[in-house]
């Protein structure tokens, strides 16, 4: 089993697969959509993201570490005044191969594809096109103000600035930020001017993406099945 | 903070959460001139790279939230701003849901809409770039605090096994809601006093 080739279809039969495996409740299920997971990477000789995994939000971990604790059930193990129920653990385990699953999911549907490109597909998908030219101008003009920033940053660096807890740190991230709002400003009232006397007329030139093939159809619907099916067995 | 992951919340929250952020997207989009799509874009990146930034507070440190400042500059346009950059980090970095959108996007950009079309008018028709800071500093903290009050429902809403963690999280929030609260009524002020024209938000911008 392979992902569909297509990135719109990628995307479409990506998304449906999580909403349907976000409802797993029992263990089995849950562990299964791991599993096919990691196999996809597997078949596809994709590399762990170790990183995206490693990095949990914080109330992801207080949410693993808590659960445990606050479920009631058969008590399982006890710290103190703190008894871990087998229910929590049970329950604990259920998110947390959820979650994982999902985010190694997102990590294949959009591995080794540039944004221009998602925001090209969002466009053939029918997105509302004011949405899709918020999104390209993001993706276009994000690095350059990330590194406009840093520039800004580095300079306060040789100024002497060492960001603290005081007023004083917040006062100049405040300035830093008012800074960059005001320059982004100009830059947009120079962007618009220029797409103008280039003639654009509310539209943009996009070529209509070739149709995706049989192959990837079937891909597609074979990972929403494999989807559907977990949780067929879960609410069984 | 603000980001839940796919995986967590029910369908129910998640489908309600895709429905009110739609009808938000829908507004904002509508709301925008075409002229001011490059504006609502640029500010949205300026946001973006903003909220990497990881500030001190205390013993700990924080990500900005910003959305206070985003509703007032940007009005409605918050929603497609904060939609765009929630997607963006998704396809980035993994970081966040894509099922989740919908949820995280109203938890952050509807606070920061309310807060720009409540306090907008009144903060524009400041003369003194100090109250009008002042404004904005306690409109974004509030609007920081609505939206951990946001996320704690939503967890709460998709199972009351989250109550707890939901009430932990809430206290998270206070140390953000204080940076953000300096942060943006600096940034009001000194819009104020350099380019006042910059408060007014992005719609009606270059029409």
């Amino acid at each position: 089993m392979m992902l569909p080739g297509d990135l719109r279809l990628r995307m479409l039969a990506g998304f449906g697969a999580l909403v349907l495996i976000a409802p797993l409740s029992r263990q089995g299920p849950a562990a299964a959509a791991l599993a096919a997971v990691l196999a996809l990477f597997a078949v596809q000789r994709q590399p762990l993201p170790w990183r995206r995994l490693w990095h949990l939000e914080a109330f992801l971990v207080l949410l693993l570490v808590t659960l445990p604790f606050t479920l009631p059930g058969t008590p399982l193990l006890r710290i103190g005044p703190l008894v871990a129920s087998h229910e929590g653990l049970e329950r604990a385990g259920v998110v947390a191969a959820k979650v994982a699953a999902s985010v190694l999911l997102v990590t294949l549907v959009f591995a080794a594809t540039e944004p221009e490109r998602v925001g090209a597909a969002l466009r053939a998908l029918r997105l509302p096109e004011p949405l899709v030219r918020i999104f390209l101008g993001v993706v276009r003009y994000l690095a350059l103000i990330r590194a406009e920033m840093q520039r800004l940053q580095d300079a306060m660096r040789m100024r002497s600035f060492r960001p603290g807890s005081n007023r004083h740190t917040w006062r100049s991230y405040g300035h830093l930020l008012g800074m960059m709002l005001l320059r982004a400003m100009q830059r947009a009232d120079r962007v618009e001017e220029a797409m103008r006397m280039r003639g654009y007329a509310g539209r943009f030139l996009a070529e209509t993406p070739a149709r995706p093939a049989g192959r990837d159809w079937l891909a597609g619907l074979l990972l929403l099945a494999g989807a559907a099916a977990l949780l067929a067995w879960d609410m069984a | 903070m603000a980001h839940i992951p796919d995986g967590i919340l029910s369908l129910p929250v998640l489908i309600g959460g895709g429905a009110l952020a739609a009808v938000g997207v829908g507004l904002g989009l509508r709301a925008l001139d075409d002229r001011a799509i490059p504006r609502v874009a640029l500010l949205a990146a300026v946001f973006f790279a903003a909220s990497l930034v990881s500030i001190p507070v205390g013993p700990s440190s924080v990500h900005l939230l910003l959305s206070g400042l985003m509703g007032l500059l940007l009005g409605m346009g918050v929603f497609p701003a904060v939609l765009v950059a929630l997607a963006l980090q998704a396809v980035l970095f993994g970081f966040g849901g894509l099922t989740t959108l919908g949820v995280n996007t109203v938890n952050i950009a509807l606070p920061g809409a309310m807060a720009g079309l409540v306090l907008g008018p009144v903060i524009r028709r400041q003369v003194r770039p100090v109250v009008a800071g002042a404004l904005a500093g306690i409109g974004s903290a509030l609007a920081v605090l609505a939206t951990g009050g946001a996320v704690a429902l939503s967890l709460w809403l998709s199972s009351s096994d989250y109550v707890p963690v939901a009430r932990v999280l809430l206290a998270t929030y206070l140390p953000l809601a204080l940076a953000e609260a300096v942060v943006a009524a600096v940034v009001v002020g000194f819009l104020a006093r350099v380019e006042p024209g910059a408060l007014r938000p992005v719609a009606a911008a270059g029409a």
